[in-house]
């Protein structure tokens, strides 16, 4: 049908009178979305609810070099987070965890690189790049579990755990495992999701049905587990 | 994973196969794992009823002791058990928990989920002209995390401690603290494991109901000739879909700070002397993300009602329903507005006046669309040729308690008037009329309207009238002394008054309201009865009972799977063209083209008869081809 053309002499038509999908997705594409809408909301409660707790506690006012760990006031990030695996006693604040966001971030190129094939229908492409994808996100993980185990043994203060903590007021440590944690069991879901569609690609699932839209959607949940990185990054580590 | 139901439409045009599928179900498939959106919904339905059967029983028993605070109620015990006291008394902790779940019951079990889980679920696909929901499979699980959710609820009702008991808004920290009161040990947390998988079943339910609208509209029917219901239950849906994961962040926050030994909600706490180690938390924090959902959650609740009613009240009007535009801009606005005056909830937590009249501003500008939803209610009664259908009387009852309850809502909007008013029995009433009755006088008007697409067999009307007179009048009953117990400073939650002087005033008022209150219940049995025998014995219904327009009385009697045998049918018109100048018949059914009708339509319509014809040439395409 020349829809074009015809739909330029019928003022009266439009995409939203049924019949079809208005928004040019399938409803599963849709639903993704209104999810993603959804998890939004619960990460900005926790992230709003960190934000309040946290300005409801003294800042650090002297000299950054002259800081230290204390009860009294909420820390420097930065002179929480900065060790980085086998460089024991070396002080690189947000070095490892920029590491991680870098691979967290290229994982989401290559998520991109896989949709993009899945467009072209090359099931060897999408298998490479969802490989990758996979991959990024278990060091991710792995990363992540040594930044807790490093962060729960601690540097000699006894620790940090959800009721106590070594560097500073208990909540931050409690919201730190709780936020992190919350993320992280998105980007393990993510993971689980992104096998299953590597699985269902590997056995040629997606070019029997003729599509790779799952690649599509996985690939919508896992930018945002990325983009809320982002956010739970700058909270958590910058400001 | 529900990998395998993905449909891309394609762009090959094909034909509707559907009606050509034998669906060969056995007991299990088609009542209890059923995917198909009618029989969804009553589950949710007879669900929904259990839970109210069980709410409205709790209020009585907690109304018994406010009413009369020296009788004996040992003839309880069979029932309750050791919650009644020695004395004969019920125990006053358990009163705590009577009240608590007669709350949570009320707004989640019956009026969110009984309500919108019955509904939407089954006018969404009827409606719109669909074959089902945009996933059956997704919807089946939204059911069945509400039961799981609702056998977890009913649990916690049997444990030994009792379930929870501080209130249905759990504020920390008598919510976090297991040492503040028994119903903060197990019970609590049963109650916030039921509460993550009903939010879970909502959101699932929500997400499926928002797709289903947006994509599977059936040829013609634009957002302009939506059903108000439709309408009503998409704008549900969303505020659910952004309020609820709120609620779900809260309830997490709280999991961990009873559990997990934080302090998000948890500072400078002394119990018997002795100070407990969390620091650094709020309290009025969980009061801030509750609300975020709680407020919201009164629309959840009341919307649903008022599409419903604006359904009900044209049809049986037989007039257009007025200001449709009006009606869907008000709702829009409702919905927009809900997310903004939560914290008029707060008004006596201390916070910042000023801060408190902006939330107060915001409040007082939502009794402008519901002043026009009101009013548009009235004028479409207004010299209609009214036919007063149970279902009507249901639909103008909700308006009157919609009117009476939405004007003390003016009052507590008021933060200077709100200190007096705070927690005292004028909220009870208030929150009651407006969202309580009306909510559910909405839930029973659509029962009695949509009965006979659900069962294929009509209620009986003498009984719908007698249970609405008697529902009516209890209601009025029960709830308007209340304003003046309110008044007087009646505190909400209170066991008992018998020890407060001041309070001893209106103890014979009290008393009033617990007799109505009683009767009210006893009035429902009439349409318990009505509903049940009328699925087996009642009159048969005919294919469209009430003379509608709408799309799901052009279904069969009794719809089966796929809901139309043959080819969806197209929408050419609104759904309230009622008694329209010139027509043959008082109703012209949506799917009635307007080159049927030269002798009703107006002028712009007879321009649209030249687009219907190029419709014809127009290849449909099913997105739920399967």
């Amino acid at each position: 049908m020349s829809t074009t053309a015809q739909s330029i002499e019928k003022p009266g038509r439009s995409i939203w009178d049924g019949g079809q999908s208005p928004l040019k997705a399938s409803y599963g594409k849709l639903m993704m979305w209104f999810f993603l809408l959804s998890d939004a909301f619960t990460f900005s409660a926790l992230l709003i609810t960190y934000g309040l707790i946290r300005t409801a506690h003294p800042a650090y006012e002297g000299a950054a070099d002259d800081f230290v760990f204390s009860q009294e006031y909420w820390p420097i990030p930065e002179k929480v987070y900065e060790a980085v695996p086998f460089l024991h006693g070396v002080e690189l604040p947000l070095v490892f965890v920029g590491i991680m966001t870098f691979i967290l971030i290229m994982s989401s190129v290559t998520m991109v690189l896989a949709v993009e094939a899945g467009h072209r229908m090359d099931r060897k492409d999408v298998e490479k790049w969802m490989l990758w994808t996979i991959i990024g996100g278990l060091t991710f993980l792995g990363c992540q579990a040594w930044e807790w185990s490093h962060f729960i043994s601690g540097t000699g203060g006894g620790g940090a755990g959800l009721s106590y903590n070594e560097y500073g007021p208990p909540d931050f440590a409690a919201f730190f495992f709780f936020i992190t944690g919350f993320h992280g069991t998105h980007v393990f879901s993510g993971v689980v999701l992104n096998f299953i569609v590597y699985y269902n690609t590997v056995t040629g699932v997606y070019d029997r049905r003729g599509h790779y839209e799952m690649v599509e959607k996985v690939g919508l949940y896992w930018h945002f587990v990325d983009l809320v990185w982002v956010f739970v990054f700058t909270f958590f580590y910058l400001v | 994973m529900a990998t395998a139901d993905i449909h891309i439409k394609e762009s090959a045009p094909h034909g509707d196969h559907h009606e050509e599928h034998e669906h060969h179900t056995n007991f299990w498939t088609h009542y209890i794992f059923t995917t198909d959106h009618k029989m969804i919904a009553k589950q949710f339905l007879l669900t929904g009823i259990f839970w109210a059967i069980l709410g409205g029983a709790m209020s009585v028993i907690f109304r018994l002791q406010l009413g009369f605070p020296d009788a004996n109620l040992e003839w309880i015990r069979p029932l309750l058990g050791d919650w009644i006291t020695e004395q004969g008394k019920i125990d006053p902790e358990f009163y705590l928990a009577l009240v608590t779940m007669h709350g949570t019951i009320m707004v989640f079990f019956v009026l969110t989920a009984g309500l919108s889980g019955t509904f939407s679920n089954f006018l969404i696909p009827l409606q719109i002209g669909a074959r089902d929901m945009a996933s059956g499979f997704m919807n089946m699980l939204s059911y069945w995390f509400f039961f799981i959710s609702s056998v977890i609820m009913f649990t916690s009702l049997f444990i030994e401690t009792g379930p929870a008991s501080g209130g249905w808004v759990i504020y920390p920290p008598l919510s976090a603290l297991p040492q503040a009161v028994n119903g903060s040990g197990l019970g609590m947390t049963l109650w916030l494991t039921a509460m993550a998988l009903f939010i879970v079943s909502t959101l699932l339910g929500g997400i499926n109901y928002i797709t289903t609208v947006i994509n599977m509209r059936t040829q013609g029917m634009s957002f302009s000739k939506l059903p108000l219901t439709i309408w009503a239950f998409f704008l549900t849906a969303i505020i659910g879909l952004l309020s609820f994961p709120v609620l779900f962040a809260a309830a997490l926050l709280l999991i961990f700070d009873r559990s997990f030994g934080t302090s998000f909600y948890l500072s400078d706490i002394y119990i018997g002397g002795e100070a407990l180690p969390n620091q650094g938390g709020s309290p009025i924090l969980f009061q801030h993300l509750f609300w975020f959902l709680g407020h919201p959650e009164v629309y959840i609740v009341l919307l649903p009602a008022l599409g419903i009613t604006s359904e009900v009240i044209a049809t049986n009007s037989r007039k257009p329903i007025f200001g449709y535009k009006a009606m869907v801009g008000s709702m829009l606005f409702i919905a927009i507005l809900s997310f903004v005056v939560w914290a008029h909830h707060m008004f006596v937590t201390g916070m910042n006046p000023f801060l408190g009249s902006v939330f107060m501003l915001l409040t007082l500008i939502i009794a402008v669309p519901s002043a026009v939803k009101v009013f548009n209610y009235l004028t479409t009664l207004w010299k209609g040729n009214i036919r007063f259908t149970s279902a009507m009387m249901f639909s103008i009852g909700l308006v009157s308690f919609f009117i009476s309850g939405g004007l003390t809502g003016i009052f507590l909007g008021n933060s200077a008037i709100d200190i007096q008013l705070h927690d005292t029995y004028f909220v009870v009433a208030h929150f009651h009329l407006v969202m309580g009755s009306a909510s559910f006088f909405g839930m029973m008007a659509g029962i009695y309207h949509w009965f006979p697409k659900f069962y294929g067999r009509m209620m009986d009307d003498k009984l719908g009238n007698v249970h609405f007179w008697m529902t009516f009048i209890g209601v009025y009953m029960v709830f308007f002394p209340m304003h003046y117990i309110g008044i007087a400073g009646y505190p909400r939650r209170y066991y008992s008054f018998t020890n407060f002087d001041t309070l001893n005033s209106f103890a014979d008022l009290n008393s009033f309201v617990s007799i109505a209150a009683i009767l009210t219940l006893g009035a429902q049995g009439i349409f318990l009865f009505n509903f049940f025998y009328s699925m087996y014995r009642g009159r048969k219904a005919t294919a469209n009972p009430w003379k509608s327009n709408t799309l799901e009385w052009t279904t069969p009697i009794n719809p089966g799977h796929g809901n139309w045998p043959g080819e969806i049918p197209t929408v050419y018109r609104w759904p309230y063209d009622y008694s329209k100048p010139g027509a043959k018949d008082d109703f012209i059914p949506q799917t009635v083209p307007f080159s049927a009708t030269p002798e009703s339509n107006l002028p712009h319509e007879n321009e649209l008869i030249r687009l219907e014809k190029e419709d014809d040439d127009v290849i449909r395409v099913d997105d739920k081809e399967s």
